[in-house]
């Protein structure tokens, strides 16, 4: 099941912390990862930000470039995630 | 036939004077780096060839031959001249890789400015202690990161100049801005380089201080000598290599192999500016055919997690020759890039400080898995007993990684620092700060850092630059930073926190004070893990002791507590 304004939610946290233009805008599809907007280490605040947000844990393993590199994949990722939870 | 051949021989046999036929120069000379890696190559006749495979993120795809690369350094060197910049002055390269990063570089030391390229992930906090240091004249950037710039420009009285490459008039220049388009301007045919001399400083890249703030790295022109030398013999490259550096010039790798380098060498190299990717990797050296890859740890650790499947997947037959940098590649990585690639990376070890590879596995010669190499032929290299400053007598000790201070790409000084350069040496011997021991055959192998810097993927980062950050978010009382082990990065950042009153630790502030230093200093600074903590071990003079914090985070004996402060 869809999360209400998951998307949204990503997308304005990543605009507003990893985007130094404010003048790009970003889609649900936007490459954030092969894009260079998001390295590899800022993944790790953007992962402690949707675990935080969404009260789960995202084990490493699951935490891939891949994984990160959309709007659309990482809600992908965290409905996996809540569903789990329930 | 590897381009060294015996390393033996060339041990024994060894004058810089090598490098210095091959590249047509004689002491008291004109040497210039922007020079010889473009106009020279054109007048051998290879001014068709391709010196530069380019690609964007988005797919864009761009090819300059070295007729082009030498118009286009051109039109750089006399643009950033018509502003009034003149040699000497430090002209800052702040841009992905970008093509106008490589041929900014290069343009810059053609009219004998000294390019000071930087990291276009730093934080303005980041970036504003190194202009400052440097009191740089002019910044070349891209609009997506000219806010950065701005955002500390009143503090920046010597910066005259913002160039913005990519200006496309949709949102309007600012102060002290100035829009340059290298594809709109009018190719500049003929400029005159500035009559560079082998000591005429070239390149300023910043590193960081153990205690103090990041320290700016002089080189000069006469740098290429060893450059040019050490990517022949140690990277192999040859006339009809493609070559791929996965290094960013915004780190000493990505200029002195990444540019000056394979230029100087007129050969082939191509460029990816894409965020890592295993699968777009090896899709990018199927595309290009890429013959020699120069990469690092941290990028052959996660293409080993991303699997050997995916290996299978893609052509790589070109690869002909591979080569590592940054940190201790374990022999882990070198056992498995033979089982997928057919060969081992060979592993190369140097520091901004050295400006070349100093301490190599060659071609040709047996590699050890896990072993930094012998010392370049005409280096000398040693393992010093700390305590009597002297090389060990016999072999198998641990001690500090030592070289005679004596090759062509040696720093020449620490920017405005002649004091913190005079303390790297110890009894005649350059310290390099890291810990090895040799064998019986004369193999270095690397045992860890002797200070508190963080190797993190290659890149070192200063516990004191973080911890004074640190300080200045509202909730953080008091700070500690160490590195702690990672499986891909061999060590991240994590800082120890004490709280103001009125602030309770929770999971929001912890990522509130990680996005803090990341904007700040940059991602690679931003601790991954935050424990916040009711006291941090102190000394009876109240010094912080960062030791017993690292050693509980890499599961060793903790030591001498006898001057630990009693709570």
């Amino acid at each position: 099941m869809a999360i209400e304004g998951l998307k949204d939610i990503v997308l304005n946290y990543v605009t507003k912390e990893y985007l130094e233009d404010d003048s790009e805008t970003l889609t649900y599809d936007t490459p954030l990862i092969s894009g260079g907007i998001v390295d590899s280490f800022s993944m790790v605040s953007l992962k402690r930000f949707l675990e935080n947000k969404y009260a789960i844990q995202i084990p490493d393993d699951k935490a891939t470039p891949e994984a990160f590199d959309s709007v659309n994949k990482i809600a992908a990722l965290v409905e996996e995630f809540v569903a789990k939870k329930r | 036939m590897s381009n060294i051949g015996s390393y033996n021989e060339r041990v024994k046999n060894f004058n810089w004077e090598i490098a210095e036929k091959e590249l047509g120069y004689k002491p008291g000379d004109v040497i210039n780096i922007g020079w010889h890696c473009t106009d020279r190559i054109c007048q051998q006749g290879r001014g068709s060839k391709v010196a530069l495979y380019w690609e964007g993120h988005s797919g864009a795809e761009k090819t300059y031959t070295y007729n082009d690369i030498r118009l286009a350094t051109n039109t750089i060197g006399a643009f950033l001249r018509g502003l009034g910049l003149r040699a000497g002055e430090r002209v800052c390269l702040f841009m992905d890789r970008i093509p106008e990063l490589y041929l900014g570089f290069l343009g810059i030391l053609k009219i004998g400015a000294i390019a000071q390229p930087l990291f276009s992930a730093f934080g303005d906090e980041s970036l504003f202690v190194r202009l400052s240091n440097a009191e740089t004249s002019a910044v070349i950037t891209q609009k997506k990161h000219a806010p950065k710039v701005r955002k500390i420009l009143d503090k920046l009285p010597h910066v005259k100049h913002i160039i913005i490459v990519d200006h496309d008039g949709t949102s309007p220049l600012k102060e002290r801005e100035v829009g340059f388009s290298l594809e709109k301007a009018a190719p500049v045919e003929h400029l005159e380089i500035h009559p560079t001399k082998a000591e005429s400083p070239s390149v300023l890249h910043y590193t960081s201080g153990t205690t103090g703030m990041p320290k700016g790295v002089k080189h000069v022109h006469y740098s290429l000598i060893s450059q040019y030398l050490t990517a022949k013999w140690v990277l192999d490259l040859r006339d009809d290599d493609i070559y791929w550096c996965t290094a960013d010039p915004g780190w000493v790798t990505g200029t002195s192999y990444g540019i000056i380098a394979p230029f100087a060498l007129g050969v082939t190299q191509c460029v990816l500016d894409a965020g890592f990717s295993a699968e777009a990797w090896y899709k990018w050296i199927e595309k290009r055919q890429v013959t020699m890859w120069y990469s690092a740890p941290t990028a052959i650790r996660s293409l080993m997690k991303a699997g050997d499947e995916l290996v299978r997947k893609h052509n790589l037959s070109s690869l002909r020759h591979l080569a590592s940098v940054g940190e201790p590649l374990n022999s882990e990585a070198v056992v498995w890039s033979e089982k997928v690639f057919g060969k081992p990376f060979y592993d190369t070890y140097w520091q901004t400080e050295t400006g070349c590879i100093v301490i190599s596995n060659y071609p040709g010669m047996e590699v050890r898995p896990g072993s930094m190499g012998k010392p370049f032929p005409g280096i000398t290299g040693t393992v010093l007993d700390p305590v009597k400053n002297e090389p060990y007598a016999a072999h198998g000790k641990i001690g500090l990684v030592a070289l005679k201070f004596d090759w062509p790409s040696r720093m020449r000084t620490y920017w405005n620092n002649e004091e913190a350069f005079q303390k790297k040496f110890r009894n005649g011997w350059y310290i390099t700060g890291d810990r090895s021991k040799l064998d019986a055959d004369g193999y270095f192998w690397f045992a860890g850092r002797d200070d508190d810097i963080i190797n993190t993927a290659g890149h070192l980062v200063s516990p004191f630059e973080v911890e004074s950050v640190l300080l200045e978010h509202p909730a953080v009382a008091e700070s500690a930073v160490v590195s702690k082990p990672d499986p891909i990065n061999l060590e991240v950042v994590k800082a120890f926190v004490t709280l103001k009153p009125g602030f309770a630790a929770s999971q929001d502030l912890d990522l509130d004070i990680m996005n803090f230093i990341r904007r700040k200093l940059s991602p690679l600074a931003m601790p991954q893990e935050i424990e916040f903590v009711p006291s941090l071990p102190k000394t009876r003079s109240g010094k912080i002791m960062r030791r017993i914090l690292h050693a509980k985070e890499w599961g060793e004996e903790i030591g001498d507590t006898s001057t630990l402060e009693n709570d």
